[in-house]
Order: C-alpha cells, then sequence, then structure tokens
C-alpha cells in the first residue's frame, strides 16, 4: 500500500501524459487534412503560407486555382472526373451485384467449401495491391482490355467485392431466417421474397459495402496505373502524375474537392451504420 | 432384416432419410450457385492470372523452341570437351531456321544473357551464313569454328546447354542478387551490384516500423475512444474515419506541403527554436518523410479494429482487477491488455500487409530511399517490360505475406478483422 497522497500526483501526471499524446495523435491524422484547404484559395503560385496569408490580409485569398481546374487551358480534371464516376459508378453497381449474390450464398448454413470459398473471394483485399495489379494486367491485355473502361471497370470490381461480401455477411449474421420462411409459406417466389424482405431489412450494409466498393475504385492508382491508357485517366492518375511532376496548386483545389466528397461520404457511411446497429438491434 | 428398423416414409412413400438429402442437396446446390457467378469471375480474371505470373517467370521455353536439333544432339554430350560434329551441325541447322525468320538476334541476346560475348560471335556468324560461305560438304564443326575463336572455346557450349531446360530459376535467383555459374552452382553477383537484396531489407524495415509507429500511436487513442461517454467519442472518431475515408493521394500531398523545407512543419520547428531559420532540416525525401506519411495514412487500420475490440471489454473487469489490490498499471497489464491482442493482432497484420505492399506514398516523399520493392516491380512492368522478373519479384512478396497471414492465423485467428 503505497502513499495515497503519493500514487495520486504519480498518476495524475500519468493521466495527463495520456492526453497529452493523445491529443498529439488526434491532430496528428486529421491536422493534414486541414493544411489544405487554406492553400487551395492561395493568390500565388507558391504551396507556402504568404505573408499575406499569415496576415489574413483577404488580397493574399482568390479562387485562382478553382477557376483553373475547371476552365484551365490544357485541362485534364474534367476528363479524369468523367471518367472517375463512370468507372466508380459502374464498378460500383457490379460489385454490389456480385457481392451481395455472393453474400447470401455463403451466409447459407448449407453451403459447402465455406473457408476455402470465403478465402478466394476476399483474397483481392490481402493481396498485395501491386501483385493484383500485375496479375490483372497479364488477364485484361490477352483479353484485349487493356487501356479501356470496361477493362478498368472490370479490375475495380475484382478489388471492390471483397469490401461488399464482407459488410453484407455481417449483415446478414444478424438476420433472422424465419422472415424469409413467413414469405415462402405465403406463397412468394425467392426472387420476389429477397426483393420485397429481404433486401430491404439488408440494405444497409449493402449500401456501405457499396460505399467501400466506391471510394476503393474511386481512389485506386495502382492498378490503374498499369491499365490505364490516355483517354482512361482518372483523377488519381492525375494527381500522381500532377504530384510527380510539380505540385501546382490546382492540385490542392481538386484535393479540396476530395476531401468535401469524403466527407460526404463519412457522413453518409455512419448514418447507415447507426441504422443498420438499430435494425439489428430490433431484430434480437 | 428390414423389420427390425423400420423405415420411416414420407407421404409419397419415399424414405425420410433419402428425401432429407435429397432436399440437402438442393439446398448446397442453391448455395453454391449464388456463390458461383463471383466465384467464377474471380478464379477467371484474378486467380488464374496470379498462377500465370509463376509460369511467366520461369518460362525459359523461347530458346528450347529455338535450337531443338542442337539441344536434342547435346543430349548425349558430356560437356567437359567441344562437342562433336553432330552437334556443330545441327546448330548450324537451327541457327539457318532462325536466320529466316530474321530471330538471331534474339537468340544473340538471349544466349548473351547466360555468358557474355555471345552477340559478337553469333553477328560473325550471320555474317557467313547470310553470304552462304559455309560449304555443307565439309566438316561444319571446322568452318564454325573458324568463324570466332569464341566458337573453339568449350565454355560457350556449355553456356548453351545450360540454356536447354524449359524453365529457368534465373528471374528469381535474380532477385536475390544471385545467378546460376557455369558449374550449376548458385552465385552472388558482385557487391556493387546487388541492389535487390537492399531493397527487400528495406521493405520489411518500412513496413515493420511503420507497424510499431501505428501500434504506439494507436493503442492510446482505441483506448480513449472506447471508454470514452459516446458523444465524445463519436465526434472524435471522426479524427479517425475521416483520413480513412479521404484519398490517399490527399493526404499524400498534404504531407508533401507540410514537410518541404519552407512547410508549415518546419515553420513551427523554427518557431519554438527547435531550429535556426537557415539550417531548416530536409524531412522530405527521404526516410522520415517515407514514415511520417505512411504511419498517418495506415493508423486507422490500426485503430479501428483495436477499437472494434476495445468497446467490447467491460469497464468491470479493470475495476474487479483494482479491487483485488492491483494497481492501475498491474490491473492493465495483467487484465486489459492480454483482451486486447486479438485486436493488436489484427491491426497489426493489416498494417504490416498493407505497408509491404506500398508503392504510392514512398515514391512521392521517400525520394531515393523511398524505392521499395513494389516500386522495382512496377519498373520492370512498365519500362523494362522484363515482366518474368516482375511477377518472378511480385510472386516471391505474395509468398511472405501468406506466410506473414498464415501465421497470424496460426497465432491469434482470422476471423478478428472488421470493417469501421
Amino acid at each position: 500500500m503505497a502513499l495515497p497522497k503519493y500514487t495520486e500526483t504519480r498518476y495524475r501526471i500519468w493521466h495527463y501524459f495520456y492526453i497529452a499524446i493523445c491529443t498529439f495523435v488526434f491532430i496528428f491524422l486529421i491536422a493534414p487534412l486541414f493544411v489544405i484547404f487554406p492553400l487551395s484559395f492561395n493568390a500565388e503560385e507558391f504551396l507556402v503560407f504568404s505573408e499575406g496569408m499569415k496576415n489574413l490580409d483577404p488580397d493574399a485569398f482568390s479562387l485562382r486555382w478553382y477557376k483553373d481546374m475547371v476552365y484551365g487551358t490544357k485541362n485534364p480534371w474534367g476528363l479524369a472526373a468523367k471518367n472517375s464516376f463512370i468507372i466508380a459508378i459502374f464498378a460500383t453497381l457490379g460489385s454490389v451485384i456480385l457481392g451481395t449474390v455472393a453474400a447470401l450464398g455463403l451466409s447459407s448454413r448449407h453451403m459447402p467449401f465455406k473457408g476455402i470459398i470465403m478465402a478466394t473471394l476476399i483474397s483481392p483485399m490481402i493481396v498485395p495491391l501491386i501483385i493484383s495489379g500485375v496479375a490483372i494486367f497479364f488477364f485484361m491485355a490477352k483479353a484485349g482490355l487493356a487501356a479501356t473502361h470496361t477493362g478498368i471497370v472490370l479490375a475495380h470490381i475484382i478489388l471492390g467485392t471483397p469490401f461488399v461480401v464482407i459488410t453484407v455477411t455481417a449483415t446478414l449474421s444478424g438476420f433472422d431466417h424465419s422472415v424469409t420462411r413467413a414469405a415462402a409459406s405465403l406463397g412468394s417466389n425467392p426472387v420476389n421474397t429477397f426483393m420485397k424482405v429481404t433486401l430491404p431489412l439488408i440494405l444497409p450494409g449493402v449500401i456501405s459495402g457499396g460505399l467501400f466498393a466506391f471510394v476503393t475504385s474511386f481512389d485506386e492508382v495502382v492498378v490503374v496505373l498499369f491499365l490505364a491508357g490516355l483517354e482512361n485517366t482518372t483523377i488519381p492518375i492525375q494527381m500522381w502524375t500532377g504530384l510527380r511532376e510539380q505540385l501546382s496548386p490546382t492540385i490542392l483545389a481538386v484535393a479540396t474537392c476530395l476531401i468535401v466528397l469524403s466527407t460526404l461520404i463519412l457522413i453518409s457511411a455512419e448514418l447507415l451504420r447507426r441504422r443498420s446497429e438499430r435494425l439489428r438491434g430490433i431484430n434480437r | 432384416m428390414s423389420s427390425e428398423t423400420k423405415q420411416i416414409l414420407t407421404t409419397d412413400g419415399i424414405p425420410l432419410e433419402i428425401s432429407l438429402k435429397k432436399a440437402e442437396r438442393k439446398n448446397k446446390i442453391k448455395a453454391f450457385l449464388l456463390v458461383a457467378p463471383l466465384l467464377l469471375f474471380l478464379i477467371i480474371t484474378y486467380i488464374f492470372p496470379i498462377g500465370e505470373m509463376f509460369t511467366r517467370s520461369i518460362d525459359d521455353k523461347m530458346i528450347t523452341n529455338m535450337l531443338p536439333k542442337t539441344f536434342k544432339s547435346m543430349e548425349t554430350w558430356d560437356g567437359k570437351e567441344l562437342p562433336s560434329e553432330e552437334v556443330f551441325a545441327s546448330f548450324l541447322s537451327d541457327f539457318k531456321v532462325l536466320v529466316d525468320k530474321k530471330e538471331h538476334g534474339k537468340l544473340a541476346q538471349r544466349l548473351n544473357k547466360e555468358k557474355n560475348g555471345f552477340n559478337t560471335i553469333t553477328k560473325k556468324l550471320f555474317r557467313q551464313v547470310k553470304r552462304n560461305k559455309i560449304d555443307e560438304t565439309r566438316s561444319i564443326k571446322e568452318q564454325i569454328m573458324k568463324v570466332h575463336k569464341r566458337w573453339r572455346n568449350v565454355e560457350y557450349w556449355q553456356a548453351i546447354k545450360r540454356t536447354a531446360p524449359p524453365y529457368t530459376s534465373a528471374k528469381y535467383l535474380k532477385a536475390m542478387d544471385m545467378y546460376l555459374n557455369e558449374d550449376n552452382k548458385i552465385t552472388q553477383v558482385s557487391e556493387d551490384r546487388r541492389i535487390h537484396r537492399i531493397l527487400w531489407l528495406r521493405t520489411v524495415e518500412v513496413a515493420f516500423f511503420v507497424t510499431v509507429f501505428c501500434f504506439l500511436m494507436g493503442y492510446p487513442i482505441a483506448h480513449l475512444l472506447a471508454t470514452l461517454p459516446m458523444k465524445y467519442s463519436n465526434l472524435l472518431m471522426i479524427c479517425v474515419l475521416l483520413p480513412f475515408w479521404t484519398s490517399l493521394l490527399v493526404r499524400t500531398a498534404s504531407w508533401m506541403i507540410l514537410l518541404q523545407q519552407q512547410g508549415v512543419v518546419n515553420d513551427f520547428f523554427v518557431l519554438i527554436g527547435l531550429v535556426s531559420d537557415d539550417n531548416r532540416p530536409e524531412m522530405m525525401y527521404n526516410k522520415v518523410g517515407t514514415y511520417v506519411a505512411m504511419t498517418q495514412i495506415l493508423l486507422p487500420f490500426m485503430v479501428l479494429p483495436l477499437y472494434s475490440v476495445m468497446k467490447t471489454i467491460s469497464p468491470s473487469l479493470m475495476r474487479a482487477g483494482k479491487s483485488l489490490g492491483g494497481t492501475p498499471f498491474v490491473a492493465f497489464w495483467k487484465v486489459y491488455f492480454p483482451l486486447t491482442i486479438p485486436g493488436i493482432g489484427a491491426g497489426c497484420l493489416l498494417v504490416f500487409i498493407l505497408a509491404i505492399g506500398y508503392y504510392i506514398t514512398p515514391a512521392l516523399v521517400g525520394g531515393a530511399s523511398g524505392t521499395l520493392i513494389s516500386n522495382q516491380i512496377a519498373y520492370h512492368m512498365k519500362t523494362t517490360l522484363d515482366w518474368s522478373f516482375a511477377s518472378a519479384m511480385g510472386l516471391m512478396l505474395l509468398g511472405g505475406v501468406l506466410v506473414i497471414y498464415w501465421l497470424y492465423n496460426k497465432l491469434v485467428g482470422v476471423d478478428n478483422i472488421k470493417l469501421g
């Protein structure tokens, strides 16, 4: 039994130290994102805070780089954004459909060879991206799909399905199968049962898996670098080339837009997660 | 016999056992059919190509198909002295076919890889063949040997014989900075040319330290998030989730801005007087940059599994530990920490596996020291087009990842990976 006063001080110091560490880590995590905002409104061409910006002089700020992003002369961002969205949307649709159907089969207790099949289905998530990139490139080159939108969409379906499979199987683990039997006993056919009963119940899981797949596709650069030709350029590819050649403030304007987008995705993912938890809570 | 165990029949007269089995089989097929589209898709577009990487990495059929007669006649040659007239004759006839197909250059290139000096002597032989200088009625061996003195050297014929098998381990050895020498022994390349081993070591080193840093930074905040009341922790969770959902390239870009010499971090160091203004340290294009940026980028992958495990640990356990006489430290170490091990395992596995295949961030902020094995694979895929070498390195990396995965499965069990 140590002296209470002595121990108290020691633990108090320890507690403050712990809080200090946590504060530091949180700043470390989030601060880099905030540095981009002000600099993207920089009126000058350099990527440092100018004297004017430090004094909050309104002349030091401008929308110059946003204008450049949208109206710039040799502007690659328009095409890149269009490609990125098209590819991500189709890849998400593909991943969601294939992944959800597979998850339905996987969570059936009759499923044979469950372990090895599950391992195969989520393998694109475990294998380092560079290896996936090489393998997928070999396939696409042989199938004549390199440098096509179709090829990139298929590649992103490969990378996106594991997320859908995982989130939907997790949602289905708390699923009460008696409701589908009830539907069947009331004369509903399996497709109808799925659309009217199962899907609405597992929808939060499906959508959050879809969000993962969307972000994976939208942010993917390693595989696309192997597959894309000039016409298939995407936002990540443009950012990659931009960052390698010279860091221009236009990239920061694009980055700011991407942060806004990811904030929106974060909010929807959080809302979905809570809804899904609530639904599962009711089921139990 | 059947009178002893009376069979139970269903209403349509089929034994229940058979009927149940039938239904069971139907369910199995139904479940499998649901999985089949995705499984088939992945096998064709993904699993199969990975297998193809393997055949590509050991493939050496090109030369086997180029010199079929030569290798056939070489089968009886002991490889100690110069081969017989027959080998020379079949080599010439193979070579003539190649000249007709204009493929002799490829042969020279491939043989030159095996032994330096083949380029010159193949060219010389080509000129003789082109001008029809070789008289097939006389001894071909004598005539070829006259083309260049190296054709009289038995070592060159041994080199040709070594290329005979349709498979080779050369690419794998090359990735370890080794090669097969004249006596078929594994030898190391000279010291100044050992580049790959450094890359492997650096890749493992970076992945290891990034995992350690992520653990050291992730554990406290995961603990804080799991123990704080909901309304505060939800707010703080945004700090973890927002980077998680933000583009990797955006985060890398922000680190490039922060860490540059005139950047915010250096400004801050100057402000608090840690360094003088004209002596700002270089924090980017070296290992510091790689570690800092990769740790921040991979930290959410450590925090999320840790958090989901810590959330399930009841606070009363710590209270019980303390009430039984343990100091808070002892209670933490003996009660809380062991319970978080599945989370630690999942987090470390995720971070390590992601870090070991990393390529974008080190390439942008790491400078010359940021070249990892993945960059090398990409380089050979895109620039040198030595796809078989890239495949070999990729498969070695994959092998490493699978070993780690297997070890993890043995130690902790895989079903602890959770997403958000």
